[in-house]
């Protein structure tokens, strides 16, 4: 397979990926903006989005004022935004196209027709009452992508770096989900929390990560606390966007090519020994390094995993 | 040229009555309700769409995709049209061939005097680098489509040759499998010659010129400028049907010699390589230095013999605009047959008393740059409106060398889907010709069609469309 080939299967799923978790921002954004109330102005709740995206330098360089409209203007929309759902869907065609060779028809069609539906929405036509819809179409365009990567797809080293890519981003971005609200996750909020805005912003993260409901399955008959968040999302592999889960999946999946191409690559050792220690620490531990700290500095070990595994396979 | 010209109506006669490779299509034309062609057309746009079948338009907004209008209405040859048609292609691609070897090596057509030495030596096109350098089986040319115009019921015009790079066979390929879709009944009730083995003959013909054909397995692969090409989307197709790796030129280096991949693993060799990108951008070490798109050193590994590039470099000249009018003496010269296609007659506006003639007809001619393609840079006469041709022909006395001229050609017409239902509209032909260890001509190729009434420009970048086209078997 040709370097470049890799890399587009990387960064096409990447895209994906990343687009959907712009979109699920934008959807807890929405909701809590249109629930204010308990004092909270409806502008903390596009600010979460635009941070927790990466988003808010650049829509600060350009808007005022934080009003839906421009924000979904900026973060849905927004060519010069290289994190809106409009670029993130633009690069994960362009990478699927410059692979066309290399993937399944169906997963070609399923990114091709989001895009072209995509661009023939009218920015202006897309009302306060339009939006949720819009975004859910957005989301479930996503998991057809993925469903059919899934269903599809040759189960060798394309396979393999377009999971790669999936994870990586996943990774990345429940650890800045995490890392930008940290100071609502430790554990002293549960003893002076309680108030209506922790709760806010728990369930935020938590609807930011698909996992208001798993959450519950998760942990019956508890509240929602600060501990056991941190946990569920850090820590439980059996929850499909925490760390650990990711980190399961990269380690296999760098093991699986090490296998399929007969060697073992830098990148792997990265990836084993992240998923180690994910799955030996206690929260507890976690707590005492810091949790800011710790969340720092697995995203900075995430990217170095990704870095390497380019290295390790000649992504051009 | 206006409506009113008298032109080929491919489908029914000068009594309204449908000539005969069109019989059973017109009765079924004629059965169908008003809007079965509309909806149609709707399902066939939507098919290419998903597909992503579309090219992109130079000039629009940073490399707009668009599709290519589909004509659902098929056009049809009959079996012994089509023999006569291929004939002269194989004639054709033959002596091309035999040219191109000759003017890079002993020149026997320049020291015969059939051509004049100054149109090859001092022309772009031409490449000193090739020269004494003799390709596998001294093939050039391998991918090959000839543009042919019909202007009555057993005469044929060749219009290009395009000897470079040409495009439109994915096109030809994917017309076929949606009318397939659309109209599968219509499959029935006709014997169609199939096209859908193209990708198979590419592949051998590509492989049967590797450098050396004792290597156990050929690397073969195919070289696009990237997704932003007009043709990114025939580039993958093609790499996609045959199963070959679609490469972009810094996916490729040269090593000791030697061309290869740059893949996830070991740099694996490559053999052959189908290019489709211009000469100049090939070989930044060799031709254009500014070339982000090349390979350096590829022209040095191709010169030693250790990689094929199809089709050679310097295949231009066969086709280029001023050669032209000498590919009838080219053909005599080379296989001692008169030619079996006609060529249009030709005005070198190089040449003083052809661009006095020309500028004296410029209502009723069609001008041409030289090496200008895609119908950007042209004056169709008949057409023009009167500031057009006074500008032209102010471009035209400042620059003569630059253009050739040639008479109004009333092209055929076939029955087209239209906003008013079904009526005649002009079109070409371009077959696509494969050669290697044989000459292999797909039974077909791309007809274009001029969708504006009265249009004789069948460029898809000026609005023409494209067709379906059956050569139905005996």
């Amino acid at each position: 397979m040709l370097g470049r080939t890799a890399s587009s299967l990387f960064w096409m799923s990447r895209y994906n990926e990343r687009a959907q978790n712009v979109t699920r921002l934008l959807e807890v954004a929405y909701r809590g903006a249109i629930l204010s109330h308990s004092g909270q102005e409806s502008g903390t709740h596009w600010t979460f989005a635009l941070a927790n995206a990466g988003c808010e330098s650049g829509f600060k360089e350009k808007y005022d004022e934080l009003l839906m409209r421009h924000v979904t203007a900026y973060m849905v929309f927004s060519k010069d935004n290289p994190n809106s759902v409009r670029s993130c869907l633009e690069h994960a065609r362009n990478n699927a196209r410059a692979v066309r060779t290399g993937i399944t028809a169906e997963l070609w069609e399923a990114i091709n027709t989001t895009w072209i539906e995509f661009i023939e929405v009218n920015p202006q036509s897309l009302t306060q009452e339009k939006l949720p819809d819009f975004l859910a179409w957005v989301n479930q365009r996503g998991h057809l992508f993925r469903g059919a990567l899934l269903n599809t797809i040759l189960r060798d080293d394309g396979y393999f770096f377009s999971q790669m890519g999936n994870f990586v981003e996943r990774a990345d971005n429940t650890a800045r989900i995490l890392n930008t609200q940290y100071w609502s996750l430790l554990p002293d909020s549960d003893v002076v929390g309680d108030g209506s805005a922790e709760r806010y912003e728990w369930s935020a993260i938590l609807r930011s990560l698909s996992s208001r409901r798993s959450y519950r399955f998760a942990y019956p008959n508890a509240r929602l606390k600060a501990f056991n968040i941190a946990e569920f999302l850090i820590l439980r592999t059996e929850m499909p966007r925490s760390l650990a889960h990711c980190y399961d999946w990269l380690a296999e999946t760098a093991e699986d090519l090490a296998q399929f191409y007969g060697s073992r690559e830098p990148s792997l050792d990265i990836a084993a020994d992240l998923c180690r220690e994910l799955s030996e620490k206690q929260m507890r531990e976690i707590y005492q390094q810091g949790l800011h700290e710790f969340l720092t500095d697995f995203i900075g070990r995430n990217n170095q995993f990704a870095h390497q595994l380019c290295e390790d396979y000649n992504f051009a | 040229m206006s409506d009113e010209r008298t032109f080929f109506n491919e489908m029914l006669d000068e009594t309204g009555a449908p000539r005969q490779p069109y019989a059973r299509l017109a009765q079924w034309l004629e059965d169908k309700p008003a809007n079965f062609l509309s909806r149609k057309s709707k399902d066939a746009e939507t098919i290419f769409r998903r597909l992503g079948i579309t090219f992109a338009v130079y000039g629009a907004e940073a490399a707009t995709e668009r599709l290519i209008p589909f004509d659902p209405i098929p056009r049809v040859i009959s079996a012994s049209e089509w023999r006569r048609l291929s004939a002269g292609i194989d004639q054709r691609v033959r002596a091309l061939n035999a040219f191109l070897h000759d003017i890079y090596h002993r020149q026997e057509i320049l020291r015969a005097g059939r051509i004049p030495a100054d149109l090859i030596l001092q022309n772009e096109a031409f490449l000193p680098e090739m020269a004494g350098f003799t390709p596998a089986r001294k093939v050039y040319a391998h991918i090959i489509g000839t543009d042919l115009v019909r202007v009555s019921e057993n005469e044929f015009y060749v219009l290009e040759d395009n000897t470079r790079t040409p495009s439109g066979v994915s096109y030809m390929m994917e017309n076929r499998e949606t009318m397939m879709r659309l109209f599968p009944e219509l499959f029935q009730s006709h014997h169609i010659a199939p096209v859908e083995y193209y990708p198979e003959n590419l592949l051998q013909t590509l492989e049967s010129v590797a450098p050396d054909p004792s290597r156990s397995s050929q690397t073969i692969v195919v070289l696009t400028p990237g997704i932003y090409n007009s043709a990114y989307f025939e580039h993958a197709f093609l790499a996609d049907s045959m199963g070959v790796e679609l490469v972009e030129g810094r996916d490729l280096f040269v090593d000791a010699g030697h061309v290869f991949m740059r893949t996830t693993r070991k740099p694996k060799r490559v053999d052959v390589i189908y290019r489709r990108i211009d000469d100049a951008f090939l070989d930044p070490l060799t031709f254009n230095p500014d070339s982000m798109l090349g390979v350096p050193g590829l022209f040095d590994a191709y010169r030693a013999g250790n990689v094929t590039i199809c089709n050679a470099p310097g295949t231009g000249i066969a086709d280029d605009k001023a050669i032209y009018a000498y590919v009838p003496d080219i053909i005599e010269f080379y296989t001692g047959q008169k030619p079996i296609l006609n060529n249009v007659p030709t005005w070198n506006c190089s040449r003083a008393d052809d661009l006095a003639y020309v500028l004296d007809n410029l209502e009723d001619i069609v001008v041409k740059e030289v090496h200008g393609s895609g119908g950007y840079g042209m004056l169709i006469g008949p057409t023009a409106s009167k500031r057009e041709i006074a500008e032209f022909r102010k471009v035209l006395q400042t620059n003569p060398t630059n253009y050739i001229a040639q008479p109004t050609l009333a092209l055929s017409a076939c029955p087209t889907h239209v906003a008013s239902g079904v009526a005649p509209r002009h079109v070409d032909l371009r077959p696509f010709v494969l050669i290697g260890d044989q000459v292999r001509i797909t039974p077909g190729g791309l007809t274009r069609v001029a969708l504006k009434k009265g249009s004789l420009v069948v460029n898809s970048s000026q609005g023409g469309g494209t067709k379906d086209t059956w050569v139905l078997e005996d």
